[in-house]
């Protein structure tokens, strides 16, 4: 090394000492360039973690909360003169007697000093009018109950709800805040006797959409996702795979060929708006189909993850080594015999995998079925695909849009359960992948 | 439910068809069955082709053209005073038909006129339902019997059904074309209404977007206006700030990963990236609107700046969050295709690893980011939820990513979203642009699959 450096000052002329340091100073600096460019790389990672760690963090905390609901313990005597005058348990007359009058008597019990007109509807404000629905139900569900004091559980309003849950702060000046100093008294009296309790919020699982928070529920939006879901499936698979077979088995290699390429290539990569365009013409105007139908958004979903299932099917197909079809061929199969009974089931973890992920694709997809009418406000469970129907990421479009406070955690919630399912569906592919994948 | 009840009869019959062909070929040669064409199954295949394959067409043309029709009829039956009524308000009064017949709420008094014809109607559908069984299952049996007495032992019944799987097989494969013909003709053919309504130069230079259009002639304040280029502007404004967030983040990612990390913590790695990518855009949206927004307004505040709630920054920012795992798995790609060789005999040279990669892979690796980046620019531009959650509704002609912007997709689907008539250049306007959209991302694919692809042959 000194020699070196030794016969660079001869030629060069400058003194031995000097060559030392310059050179230990360009690697010092190289090595720090090379210290810096990798921390932007580490940096840049750092990013898209940090990203979705907030992400995360934001989802989960807001709308962990949502999976409990406030309840309210009441006391309801079932008078039969209110309910059923005649007597006759009349299914009919059973549904449309006054619930209501009986949770307000009921409240009104546990507060005898409430008399103004004002107070009253307050004092009535504390329970959901779901507490309605509920007393109704399990009257109609066993009408023995009638003429007994019964007790029942009834959902709290959204606004108790969010107090309860911390996310109203009580320090905030009464007129800026959504829950009345009074009800907030009302409320430490109920707590005294014990008769608030947060349970499981079975609701959010169970019931469609609601404009009242604490009455509404994913279930009518799950349904939904899995019907059009359903029909995405069921379209673009079989295409796919026989698109796929086409192009690797049999396609002539020629013009017509190269233009289904590019097609299938552009297709991936088109805004999903413009498929919703779509489908609000072709689909709605000119065939006429329902609007707001799982029927409509599974076919515009289909055409939308149509290139990618064929692309990773291709790709699955094309791995498959060429000797096994050279054996099959030589024992005397068809070519199309070839393909069904030996490229096909070997590519199929292949093929599966990408339907999977096409699929997931899929379930996240709000915006072309906003362009056909699936955003609208639902409150049934759909029945079939020609229903009306919402699903899960248009809900939480809906949802997100809602002024309410509880309507935030609700959506959130709704989020992970969206999330869970995607989750639940990439690692099923990964699982396949990792446990049929062949390496020839 | 019909449907699904017939569809799954003529499967069934298909499965009969299916054992039937297959016992009378192996019939028909008294079970020898070498001295058959093909094998036994593929007469069995061949008889319920036979029996599915007609009457699924028949069926499908049916359910597509009954409507029309029974409308045909039904305006037909209809008094003359009904029908010489414009076509806005003819199609208005069936609508009124077809739901008092579905049993719906009806917008405007029941006349018995009207009740006779809501039970012409209702009558019609259920003799075009029962008709519609009734032929498909006649053409199913008929199948089978056709298919039957066809079959013989020198019938080449494998080669017909592998010209059947051979015919749909190559049907599939044209959908993607006609699925593209689809999107071009129908935004196509919106657009050119649109176009006749207001003048294309005024829609593509005009600096003015209202799409209100007055309902009343002499409403004042809302003639309408369909100047795009605000709506352009926002697009590429937020565009451009995803990108300045996406690639150097992207690419850096893509850089470590391919050149620096360890095994190990690529497989740590890679799954976050994945995620990312799995998010589904409504939910990057909510976190826009809910986390980023308030925070950039009251660091704003805390600046004092004045940074909209719907500023484009938001959007920007978290659109370029999403498209990270998009720029970096392809950058990644194409970094790892860039051969090894090349890489040590910079490093022959003396370079360190920062000094190859600035100067030697990037330089060779160019062509193929710069394709990655436009497709990711073609996913910022047409991507809707993100926006439609985060950014403003107003059109908005400003450069300053502190304001709110509107962009070409948000204004889709406000314009699109609610009750829509077909005959308003604000509904059209929609397609409109729509098909600037569709036109500009596919020139930006076009381009950048070739740029990607050239690139990948370079080194193959």
């Amino acid at each position: 090394m000194s020699d070196t450096a030794g016969t660079g000052t001869v030629k060069t002329g400058l003194p031995r000492k000097n060559i030392n340091e310059v050179v230990s100073a360009g690697i010092r600096r190289r090595y720090a360039a090379e210290r810096r460019f990798r921390a932007y790389g580490l940096a840049a990672i750092g990013f898209a973690i940090f990203a979705l760690t907030t992400l995360l963090v934001t989802i989960v905390g807001t709308g962990y909360s949502a999976f409990t609901q406030t309840m309210l313990e009441l006391e309801i005597t079932l008078y039969p003169q209110d309910i059923d005058p005649e007597g006759n348990r009349d299914p009919k007359v059973l549904s449309t007697a006054n619930y209501q009058a009986l949770v307000r008597q009921s409240l009104r019990d546990l507060f005898p000093e409430v008399t103004t007109r004002q107070e009253r509807r307050r004092l009535n404000g504390l329970v959901s009018d779901g507490a309605t629905f509920q007393v109704r139900r399990a009257v109609l569900d066993d009408p023995s109950i009638i003429g007994q004091r019964i007790s029942i559980l009834v959902p709290m309003s959204d606004d108790i709800d969010q107090f309860m849950k911390g996310h109203i702060s009580a320090e905030v000046p009464e007129s800026d805040r959504r829950v009345s100093d009074q009800e907030i008294a009302w409320l430490e009296r109920l707590q005294d006797r014990n008769l608030v309790h947060r349970t499981f919020n079975w609701t959010f699982f169970t019931s469609g959409d609601s404009r009242e928070p604490e009455l509404a529920g994913i279930w009518g939006a799950l349904v939904g996702s899995l019907l059009t879901m359903s029909v995405t499936l069921a379209l673009a698979f079989p295409l796919a795979v026989a698109t796929a077979i086409y192009l690797e088995e049999f396609a002539p290699k020629n013009r017509w060929t190269d233009l289904i390429e590019v097609n299938i290539n552009n297709l991936a990569a088109v805004p999903s708006i413009v498929f919703g365009l779509l489908g609000l013409a072709v689909f709605l105007n000119f065939f006429g189909l329902p609007r707001s139908a799982p029927l409509v958004g599974g076919m515009v979903l289909a055409l939308m993850t149509l290139p990618t299932i064929i692309i990773a099917a291709r790709a699955s197909i094309k791995a498959v080594p060429p000797w096994i079809r050279e054996a099959a061929l030589g024992l005397g199969a068809s070519r199309m015999q070839v393909v069904f009974q030996h490229t096909l089931p070997l590519a199929m973890p292949g093929i599966l995998t990408g339907t999977i992920i096409g699929m997931a694709q899929a379930l996240g997809e709000t915006a072309p079925l906003l362009m056909i009418g699936m955003i609208a406000f639902i409150v049934d469970i759909p029945q079939g695909v020609t229903d009306p129907a919402t699903v899960l990421p248009v809900q939480v479009f809906l949802w997100s849009d809602a002024p309410e406070r509880a309507f935030v955690e609700r959506t959130s919630a709704a989020i992970m359960v969206l999330l869970s399912f995607l989750i639940v569906m990439n690692a099923f592919a990964i699982y396949l992948r990792k446990r049929f994948e062949r390496r020839w | 439910m019909q449907i699904l009840v017939l569809v799954s009869t003529l499967l069934v019959l298909s499965l009969i068809g299916y054992y039937l062909g297959r016992s009378r070929a192996v019939a028909s040669v008294s079970g020898e069955a070498s001295r058959l064409h093909s094998l036994p199954g593929y007469y069995g295949l061949y008889v319920a082709l036979w029996c599915g394959v007609p009457a699924l067409i028949v069926l499908l043309a049916w359910l597509s053209l009954e409507p029309w029709i029974v409308e045909r009829l039904l305006v037909a039956s209809l008094p003359e005073s009904a029908r010489s009524l414009p076509s806005d308000r003819l199609a208005l009064l069936l609508n009124d038909i077809r739901n008092l017949a579905g049993g719906n709420i009806v917008s405007r008094d029941v006349d018995p006129e009207l009740r006779d014809a809501a039970n012409h109607y209702a009558n019609m559908r259920q003799i075009g339902t029962w008709a519609e069984i009734v032929v498909c299952l006649a053409l199913a049996v008929a199948g089978i019997a056709l298919g039957q007495r066809y079959i013989a032992p020198d019938l080449r019944a494998r080669n017909k059904v592998e010209k059947v799987v051979m015919a749909f097989l190559v049907i599939s494969s044209t959908i993607a074309i006609l699925t593209t013909i689809g999107i071009v003709f129908s935004l196509l053919f919106e657009a050119i209404r649109f176009f006749r309504l207001v003048p294309p130069s005024e829609f593509l230079f005009g600096l003015e977007w209202s799409p209100q259009t007055a309902l009343r002639a002499d409403q004042v304040g809302s003639s309408g206006s369909f100047g795009a280029v605000p709506l352009f502007a926002g697009t590429m404004l937020i565009s451009f700030i995803a990108m300045c967030v996406a690639v150097p983040v992207g690419l850096f990612a893509a850089i470590y990963m391919a050149e620096y990390a360890h095994p190990r913590f690529r497989a740590a790695v890679k799954p976050v990236l994945e995620i990312l990518a799995g998010v589904p855009t409504v939910v990057y949206g909510f976190f826009a609107a809910l986390t980023v927004a308030p925070f950039f307004r009251d660091s704003g505040g805390f600046l004092g700046l004045d940074i909209s709630s719907e500023s484009a920054l938001a959007a920007g920012v978290v659109m370029g969050i999403m498209i990270i795992p998009f720029v970096s798995s392809l950058s990644d790609d194409i970094i790892t295709a860039v051969p090894q060789s090349l890489r040590e005999g910079s490093s022959g040279l003396g370079a360190t690893r920062s000094e190859t990669i600035k100067t030697v892979v990037l330089p060779a690796a160019l062509p193929g980011i710069v394709g990655g980046v436009l497709l990711a620019v073609s996913r910022a531009i047409g991507e809707t939820m993100i926006v439609v959650m985060a950014a403003g509704l107003s059109a908005n002609l400003t450069a300053n990513p502190l304001e709110a912007v509107t962009t070409v997709t948000v204004q889709i689907v406000t314009l699109l979203v609610g009750d829509q008539e077909f005959d308003s250049a604000k509904t059209l306007a929609a397609f409109a642009l729509g098909l600037v959209l569709f036109c500009v991302t596919l020139c930006l694919n076009i381009v950048a699959l070739r740029v990607v692809q050239k690139y990948r042959e370079q080194y193959e």
